[in-house]
């Protein structure tokens, strides 16, 4: 049911009420993954490879077993082998025998970090010594970290078994080249020739964290009957069930999984790390595991994004219609197989109607931590490049930067690159507001410049699983599936009132465990708000239909002589009867004597998930003499669907902003000559702080989704994929010089100043 | 009839290099089925890795979603996210 004919009629879906969670939050009382304690607890600690790369030759744990105080040791013996196999249990496509090979090493060790053993002690300090006192042989081999280097005839070689897969014949010999990939639209080479103005450019990415505030955490506990709990914070309670299960062996029904408050995850919480091993060293121990990560474990052992290398041509009429695109990606994938080189082909060109397009990518792995997903996973890298090099087109053509993406913007009835006819989107919508915004008449002064960049996320569906409970005094209970990273808790309140038709503080939304909730896929690609608000909607309707039931049972008319409206029954005209109405609370008290709990629970696998679109304009202060770069003016203009609860769609385009401007400034994994990471901490690894950033002002677009009940889309992901063309193109616009490898950090401006680095641009 | 279109390279290998085509089926599901007949491993392809786009909506992990008549098709790969 659509509940948006009339978006005026709306009560409760776009307001602003207070936070479900904000109390527990801002007082302290939130209970995170690594605040929960059970009786006779351990603590567990990991031992870690110092190599970046080295074979095994062998672990001997006997001094760590012999340590008072040390209940269990595991290592790979303790887990079983696992058969290569995909999965599409969390974000994007994971090997269980990768994913089993990356909780705790096998053969080799992958990258400087790599788990080779754990322990569980009675004292944090005794896990510690435990672990230092595992002796591991090691056969150091030789390494590579850059992308590029990890792709030429003689590179280290990783893994003997990955041959690159999307080339014809398969190749005979292994590479760090996993999989090549390749979108075609049209014929480039043709239309390329056709163009009156080309632009190139190459640029690069570093690696970035996703940089979450709470560090990895879960307490496991296993009976000796083998039924295990665990406690963790992640993105997926469901997810991290189903991964559990395959790498101990275990039933799906012997796991259940409690979900935490979660401390940020931004994608990087969407696949395991410590809760196997916390399983597997409660099983042997017999007691409960917590097991917690210190920050330099996130930095060394769990996923960032992809670095990559982004290579673009553009070819253009001189009006400013683009007539070709060509793009080239390689991409990081870490030390298994699986970077998000894919979404990034499939998302370079979708902003614009493109007739000539061909984008090819390759999935590398080196020694580096395997890649986890972050916020829009690969846009980002191939929106840095194509974004640059249309602010480069737009120079050449002395065309406005907003007029050439008009010229050229996806509309309804666009074939998009990547195959689809668009339907339903706010690209234009979201140029026209940016171009109208107040921020675009301010004047800019010495070393000021200003940048535009847009951006595109496809956002997904799934399954979810919500349910609603009546209580006898009239307030409501809804649970749903799904950890809450961005406000999901109050978006899945305000929708199950508005349906209700009572006020949302009479609405209290949990998050439910495995075992109380219906499956949900994880909180990821921008979904929850639409797939899971799809089944909390609906079961909403659910109870509705049934309160109606209950008062035509109170008044002994029919069901449909019922009608339903700011949540109370009515008789639904003169021949229903006349009968006092009955509020939900009056109908809920009496619920025992009408046929018992008034509840519903819907799953739901919610496709049609609208894509999202935005457009950012940055206004940037350069300091010539240092090279720093000040943000003095961030806009950012989404197409969001309908804003459920405005507050904290703002807040999901001002996270995203603010972390696409840490990628473009700041971000970056420094590794030494040995592959060690030399900068595994927050002083080292800068991400923006509040004093970096002016008041970010976010821009709501609705041009509503038709599949969603009040017309949502995802918004969480799309923020992040313009910000570092957009801050480029400022700088750009500022000094004279195009920067095209990131972060665009004080040295290296200062280098570009000095080499006086100029536009690529050709005819 | 459905028009099937095919922009990715490695659905574009097991059609043979065959990018465009039409096919009777009005599910997911059943579409799976046609392609696995047509192409041999397609349909399993699509299946367990790809999305499949009917008039521009993106659908996936499903068999059960209807595809009207004369609708326009694109298998694409499966799509994640953050």
């Amino acid at each position: 049911m659509n509940h948006v004919s009339d978006p005026k009629k709306l009560k409760v879906v776009g307001t602003r009420p207070i936070r479900p969670d904000g109390a527990d939050k801002v007082t302290g009382r939130a209970s995170f993954g690594a605040d929960m304690s059970l009786p006779g607890m351990l603590t567990g600690a990991i031992k870690r490879s110092p190599h970046a790369h080295a074979r095994i030759l062998s672990i001997d744990t006997s001094k760590a077993e012999a340590l008072p105080g040390v209940k269990a040791v595991v290592t790979a013996k303790d887990f079983p082998e696992i058969a290569s196999e995909e999965a599409f249990v969390g974000e994007g496509p994971m090997n269980f025998r990768d994913l089993s090979r990356n909780c705790m090493a096998r053969d080799k060790v992958l990258y400087e970090g790599h788990a080779v053993a754990a322990v569980a002690a009675t004292s944090t300090a005794i896990a510690a010594q435990a672990a230092a006192l595992i002796e591991v042989e090691y056969e150091v081999l030789p390494h590579v970290i850059d992308v590029e280097e990890a792709m030429a005839d003689g590179a280290p070689l990783l893994h003997d078994d990955v041959f690159t897969a999307g080339v014809s014949p398969k190749p005979e010999k292994p590479s760090n080249v996993a999989k090549r990939v390749e979108f075609i639209l049209g014929d480039v080479d043709a239309a390329m020739k056709t163009a009156e103005v080309i632009v190139e450019g190459r640029y690069t990415t570093k690696p970035v964290h996703q940089a979450y505030i709470e560090p990895h955490a879960c307490v496991a506990s296993v009976s000796g009957d083998g039924q295990a709990q665990v406690w963790c914070s992640s993105q997926g309670q469901f997810m991290v069930r189903a991964y559990c299960a395959k790498l101990l062996g275990m039933e799906l029904s012997d796991i259940r999984v409690m979900p935490a408050e979660i401390g940020g995850g931004f994608g990087g919480k969407t696949l395991v790390y410590l809760e196997p091993l916390a399983l597997a060293l409660s099983r042997k121990s017999g007691r409960p595991v917590r097991m917690v990560m210190s920050r330099e474990d996130v930095f060394r052992a769990t996923g960032p994004t992809s670095g990559g290398v982004v290579e673009i041509k553009l070819g253009a009429t001189r009006d400013g219609r683009i007539v070709a695109a060509e793009c080239l990606l390689k991409f990081q994938a870490g030390a298994f197989p699986g970077s998000p080189v894919q979404p990034a082909a499939m998302t370079a060109f979708a902003c614009y109607d493109l007739e000539n397009v061909k984008v090819v990518g390759f999935d590398v792995v080196s020694n580096r931590p395997k890649v986890a997903a972050y916020r829009a996973p690969g846009a980002p890298i191939s929106a840095f490049g194509v974004e640059s090099a249309v602010d480069d087109l737009a120079r050449a053509l002395n065309m406005d930067p907003i007029a050439l993406r008009e010229k050229n913007a996806a509309k309804d009835g666009t074939k998009a690159a990547y195959g689809p006819t668009l339907k339903d989107i706010g690209f234009v919508e979201t140029l026209e507001a940016a171009k109208n915004h107040p921020n675009m008449q301010v004047k800019l002064g010495p070393n000021q410049g200003r940048g535009v960049a847009c951006g595109f996320w496809f956002n997904i569906g799934g399954e979810s699983s919500g349910a609603v409970h009546v209580n006898e005094d009239g307030t409501v209970v809804v649970v749903s599936g799904n950890p809450d990273i961005g406000g999901s808790r109050a978006s899945m309140a305000m929708m199950a009132a508005e349906v209700l038709g009572i006020p949302v503080e009479r609405v209290r939304p949990i998050v439910g465990d495995t075992a109380s909730i219906g499956y949900s896929f994880l909180t990821g690609g921008s979904r929850v708000t639409f797939a899971t608000g799809m089944a909390v909607s609906q079961a909403a309707e659910k109870v509705v239909e049934q309160l109606k039931a209950r008062a035509a049972a109170l008044w002994d008319i029919s069901a449909e002589a019922v009608e339903w409206c700011d949540g109370t029954a009515y008789p639904a005209g003169p021949n229903a009867g006349e009968f006092e109405p009955l509020p939900l609370a009056e109908i809920a008290s009496k619920s025992g004597r009408t046929g018992g709990p008034i509840t519903a629970e819907v799953s739901v696998n919610a496709q049609g998930a609208g894509p999202g679109y935005a457009t950012h304009v940055c206004d940037v202060e350069v300091d010539r003499e240092t090279g720093h770069v000040t943000i003095l003016r961030y806009t950012a203009v989404q197409d969001v669907g309908r804003a459920i609860h405005p507050t904290y769609v703002e807040g999901q385009i001002q996270g995203g902003v603010t972390q696409g401007v840490g990628w473009a400034l700041n971000e970056e994994y420094i590794y030494n000559a040995k592959g060690l990471l030399e900068n595994p901490g927050f002083l080292d690894y800068r991400v923006p702080v509040a004093s970096d950033l002016p008041m970010i002002d976010a821009v709501m677009i609705e041009v509503p989704n038709p599949r969603h009940p009040f017309g949502a889309k995802g918004v969480g992901e799309v923020p992040i994929v313009p910000p570092m063309a957009a801050v480029a193109n400022a700088i750009r616009d500022a000094i004279g010089v195009r920067m095209h490898d990131l972060p665009m950090s004080p040295p290296k401006i200062r280098a570009a100043l000095d080499a006086g680095e100029l536009p690529m641009a050709a005819e | 009839m459905a028009r099937v279109f095919v922009s990715g390279s490695v659905a574009r290998h097991l059609t043979g290099g065959e990018t465009e085509f039409e096919v009777k089926a009005d599910t997911v599901g059943r579409l799976v089925r046609e392609l696995d007949r047509r192409f041999p491993g397609l349909g399993n392809q699509v299946e367990e890795s790809m999305a499949v786009a009917i008039d521009g909506v993106i659908c996936q992990d499903t068999l059960m979603e209807p595809i009207p008549p004369n609708s326009e098709i694109h298998l694409i790969p499966k799509i994640a996210g953050g």
